[in-house]
């Protein structure tokens, strides 16, 4: 798919220091980069690396120590009112690892969807509301007849992470950040998340950025990597060119680490 | 070859207080070889980690075995006393490294405590001094430093305790080690890490032979000798790890193999699909073949009614399914 040259969200010398003094950890460390409109990234390192803290700065969940954050040409490093922050997040939505702590439990799926229009522009009608909530449901496979009036413990991890993703399709964010979106589920409903993900990019336009550790995952869905390690980007670009030929030392490391198909290691 | 360790006819179920029966383990047989690395993979839910407990004889209600044997060592530990099984068999011949071994380790005892507790239960003799100088010998020997000994489990990392846990499971040189999803919450290098130490104990003939469950197969490519795949508490296919990973028979594993995500040339070009529906509930699981309702190849009148045996394609590779014969009860 060609992209877009207009950039979505750009992020400059992000910094942040957790802790003071001989305590402070610099768990992001001047980190850069941009994300087009419609581009699919991917931020890779290893637990600890600092990627989940770099995508909690962006999601403005996390007050960044240094750095600039420019979001369609507006700097919103300094946003903190509700109203703006609300604002922003229309925009810029993500789902979690794990789809159980995202959720109330003494919710329904029918209201935990329902809460979502208390987030975007609110003139839709009762039940207009109700035929979305239906149509984003069955996008992402699930009869709504019968998840509705479920609550989340009683639905399996691929189906509650279904439900988050309904919620996107019903936010219609330009932005998605998926934080490990599929590592606590099982290899046969996984691929079937990932290309709804995918979808959301062919349908809408939507830009997704991928915090993950998975490589397999990383290159099959993106165009562009960045990879992690302390804190720093030791590598970032075009996925194909850095599984072919990686020059970071980590990245080389970290691609001879992971099992692969036909590869076999040495032990 | 000699086999270390046979399962004929496995049951195990678990049972409600509603009175409902799990069956999570249904008529497994399994041989284990000397000197291999039988891998046993499937999605969560499908039994294997009942399968490790049973194996390693740590059965507790709510799960009960109904039927079957498992021979170590031309005994069938099933009938032997509890104590003859804690004292000679467990930790001789079989031992195991549970799922998150960072939560088997006591949090406010040193790691030197608890390798003195598991010595003084074989050898009830034995002095503090000889059970450390042991274990020292034996860290050392595996290039694990020895001063985790006096370290609490919180100064080690994850990748680190997982090593501990299977050095010190490893002490009394069992003939076979059960590892369950020893390396599933690591990180690639820490995994790799965990996987060169089993190949290093095998090689120095700590351990005979290994039963590695996992959720990941592509894992048991790089190390397995032999691959067994699980579905709703059976195997459905058994063989060689190349034919099993290039050359898979069974609808499901097939399905399986298509759906990995690896970062090697050519992947992005392919499409991955999703099986279709969700694994069974294991309280009442389909009729028939159990992966009929999921199936792609699914022949109406056939697979809903009869259950089909796990069948020889050669004499290494067996699978259950129909579409290889078997039809008719043979």
């Amino acid at each position: 798919m060609a992209l877009d040259k207009e950039i979505l969200l750009e992020v400059k010398n992000l910094v942040r220091i957790f802790g003071s003094g001989k305590s402070a950890v610099k768990a992001v460390d001047n980190v850069s980069f941009s994300i087009r409109k419609g581009e699919i990234l991917s931020l890779l390192g290893e637990s600890g690396s600092g990627k989940t803290t770099t995508a909690r700065l962006i999601l403005k969940l996390l007050p960044l120590t240094e750095g600039k954050i420019i979001f369609k040409n507006r700097d919103i490093t300094h946003l903190n009112n509700r109203r703006s922050l609300l604002e922003y997040w229309r925009e810029v939505q993500a789902i979690f690892q794990d789809p159980f702590s995202s959720f109330n439990s003494f919710y329904s799926v029918k209201r935990v969807l329902n809460n979502v229009f208390r987030l975007i522009k609110d003139d839709i009608f009762k039940e207009d509301r109700e035929e979305k909530i239906k149509e984003s449901l069955l996008n992402v496979g699930l009869n709504p007849e019968e998840v509705l009036n479920k609550r989340p413990y009683e639905l399996s991890g691929g189906q509650r992470q279904r439900i988050m993703l309904a919620r996107i399709l019903i936010i219609k964010p330009s932005l998605l950040i998926a934080d490990e979106p599929t590592s606590m589920i099982d290899a046969s409903s996984r691929a079937g998340i990932l290309n709804l993900l995918l979808d959301l990019r062919g349908k809408y336009g939507m830009s997704i950025m991928f915090i993950t550790h998975d490589m397999g995952l990383a290159y099959y869905t993106s165009d562009t990597l960045l990879i992690m390690n302390n804190g720093k980007i030791v590598e970032s670009g075009d996925a194909e060119k850095i599984i072919e030929n990686p020059k970071d030392s980590y990245t080389v490391r970290l691609l001879s680490d992971v099992p692969v198909l036909y590869r076999k290691w040495e032990l | 070859m000699e086999n270390l360790l046979t399962a004929n006819q496995l049951k195990a179920y678990y049972r409600t207080v509603q009175g409902e029966e799990v069956k999570a383990v249904d008529d497994v047989f399994l041989e284990v070889k000397e000197g291999e690395v039988l891998g046993i993979a499937g999605e969560s839910g499908c039994g294997k980690s009942t399968l490790a407990s049973v194996l390693s004889f740590t059965i507790l209600p709510p799960l009960y075995l109904i039927d079957g044997e498992v021979i170590v060592d031309s005994h069938n530990i099933f009938i032997l006393d509890k104590e003859t099984l804690r004292r000679e068999i467990k930790g001789r011949y079989i031992s195991i490294v549970p799922q998150g071994a960072m939560n088997s380790l006591n949090p406010t005892s040193r790691i030197k405590n608890f390798v003195i507790d598991v010595l003084k239960e074989h050898f009830p003799d034995i002095t503090k001094e000889e059970a450390l100088k042991r274990a020292r010998e034996r860290f050392e020997a595996l290039s694990l430093p020895a001063r985790i000994l006096d370290a609490y489990p919180h100064q080690l990392s994850g990748g680190m305790k997982q090593r501990t846990v299977t050095v010190i499971s490893t002490l009394l040189n069992p003939s076979v080690l059960i590892a369950d999803e020893p390396t599933s919450a690591l990180d690639v290098s820490s995994q790799k890490i965990v996987i060169k130490l089993f190949v290093e104990l095998l090689k120095r003939n700590i351990i005979k032979s290994i039963v590695f469950i996992t959720h990941e197969l592509l894992l048991l490519r790089h190390f397995a000798d032999r691959i067994a795949i699980m579905y709703a508490g059976k195997i459905i296919e058994l063989g060689p790890m190349e034919e099993v990973i290039f050359s898979p028979l069974h609808p499901y594993t097939k399905l399986l193999i298509s759906s990995i995500l690896v970062p090697e040339a050519g992947m992005k070009e392919k499409k991955i699909d999703a099986i279709p529906g969700v694994p069974p509930d294991l309280k009442n699981p389909p009729s028939g073949c159990r992966f009929h309702p999921r199936c792609p190849s699914y022949m109406k009148g056939v697979c809903e009614k009869i259950s089909p045996n796990l069948v020889d394609i050669t004499q290494e590779h067996k699978v259950s399914c129909f579409l290889y014969g078997g039809k008719d009860g043979t």
